[in-house]
């Protein structure tokens, strides 16, 4: 029961927080009302059972004590907050369409304001994590090897910054979007990333922050489909597809040259490629998009000598380009190295 | 509030002047603008305070800075992102910073 509870709160807790944000323009209050809504269930589930669509449920009972809460403001801002919710609400049992609910452009909206530039980058991921994947403070702090104090801190500052400084709840406007998408795929990678160097043994599991990120590119390339989106979709699968050959028990990390490649996750690969073919179909140079195209190559090569290292050595001469880099000026060379050419990948380095 | 060191000034005073007004007139325009004003230079600033009981008078600015507050805007936005959009036209942008900050409301 309490498994149950808690895999619904953690599967929905990102779209009811995104709804109940938008009404409420708060999301401490917001996540207070959910709180709320989740011990109740905690409470009457174990004696009256589940109820039949328990997101639904969690949906609506979340909703009625934002009302509550609100209804104890007594502000002119709260009043007009309550009557657009309360007509939600009326709209929602009217058209039977409680279980109707996907809305996805609520979370949309909230990933934007989570990934505001306005906020710092450590605040960005947290905030995310803690809000669209639903985490806990505890499991936040064990992911970043830091105090539960110090992320619970971070939470609550980047909400009064969202609050205060006037953060909107809306997806970002056409102009705006060329500057505020990369930094909601920034954390979407960064939460990616954070699961290699996530210790084993915790609660929140590498696989876990990994599942996220795909969870929330996904959900990206659903709402967004453009260039870059599909671009990192595609890079983090590519990756994801190799894990269980990454390492074996005896061996902490493989590098791709002695990777088992039978090992690879075809199915992930195969869904990698249909994205970067959407991305492909778009002019503009990406470093997502770039850094999933050579993935591509290594992840479709039947060995390490059989990979197509002109091509890639291409489109890591492309990435510099665009991101000059040592990390990426190192693989440029190596690339040219394993392509044959020896000279001058020693003089580059 | 607009913070720039006060030689720091990409062209001259009248080309700056100009390109302010083009601001005050769009944003005016747009209707957000509410109030601003330019400050005289931090040569001319006077601090006062009490310390210990007595009324200190001290001259020169707060805080020695590289860049200074030269002048402020009082901007009537719906978000955040539309103050930013606002204050990324402010002229002093191209060599200072622009500081959005949100003004306080206090709710009885």
């Amino acid at each position: 029961m309490k498994d149950c509870l808690a895999r619904i709160f953690r599967a929905e807790s990102g779209q009811v927080l995104a709804s109940l944000a938008c009404f409420s323009r708060d999301l401490q209050l917001a996540e207070d009302a959910l709180q709320d809504a989740s011990e109740q269930g905690s409470k009457k589930w174990p004696e009256h059972g589940v109820p039949e669509n328990p997101s639904a449920w969690l949906h609506l009972e979340a909703k009625r004590k934002l009302i509550d809460k609100l209804r104890q403001q007594h502000t002119q801002q709260s009043q007009q907050k309550l009557q657009l919710i309360e007509q939600s609400l009326y709209m929602q049992s009217d058209s039977t369409a409680e279980t109707d609910y996907e809305v996805p452009d609520e979370r949309l909206r909230l990933i934007f304001t989570c990934c505001h530039p306005a906020l710092n980058e450590v605040a960005q991921v947290v905030l995310t994590l803690r809000t669209l994947c639903g985490l806990d403070v505890r499991e936040i702090a064990r992911a970043y090897l830091t105090s539960e104090t110090t992320i619970g801190q971070r939470i609550t500052r980047a909400k009064k910054k969202i609050r205060d400084a006037g953060i909107s709840y809306e997806v970002a406007k056409a102009e705006q979007l060329r500057f505020r998408l990369p930094s909601v795929l920034k954390v979407i990678y960064l939460i990616y990333n954070e699961s290699y160097s996530a210790f084993e043994g915790q609660t929140l599991t590498r696989q876990d922050l990994a599942n996220e990120a795909i969870r929330l590119s996904l959900l990206m390339v659903k709402l967004i489909p453009t260039s870059e989106v599909f671009g990192l979709a595609a890079l983090m699968l590519f990756h994801d597809a190799r894990r269980s050959s990454r390492s074996s028990l005896t061996d902490p990390y493989i590098p791709l040259e002695q990777q088992n490649r039978n090992l690879w996750d075809q199915a992930k690969i195969e869904q990698a490629n249909a994205f970067i073919h959407q991305a492909l179909k778009y002019q503009e140079r990406g470093s997502y998009k770039i850094q999933a195209a050579i993935s591509a190559l290594h992840s479709g090569a039947k060995s390490w000598c059989a990979t197509d290292w002109p091509q890639i050595q291409l489109l890591y001469m492309s990435l510099l380009q665009l991101h000059p880099s040592p990390v990426v000026a190192l693989n440029l060379a190596i690339a040219m190295a394993n392509g044959g050419q020896l000279s001058k990948p020693m003089k580059m380095l | 509030m607009i913070y720039a060191g006060e030689d720091q000034d990409d062209v001259d005073m009248q080309t700056l002047m100009a390109q302010y007004q083009v601001f005050d007139d769009q944003a005016g325009e747009a209707g957000v603008l509410i109030g601003g004003n330019a400050l005289e230079a931090v040569s001319t600033a006077t601090s006062v305070r009490l310390r210990g009981g007595q009324s200190e008078l001290i001259d020169g600015p707060f805080a020695e800075t590289k860049e200074q507050l030269g002048g402020y805007y009082l901007l009537e936005c719906k978000d955040l992102d539309e103050a930013l959009g606002w204050a990324a036209k402010i002229p002093s942008e191209r060599y200072g910073t622009i500081e959005v900050r949100p003004v306080m409301v206090f709710e009885d």
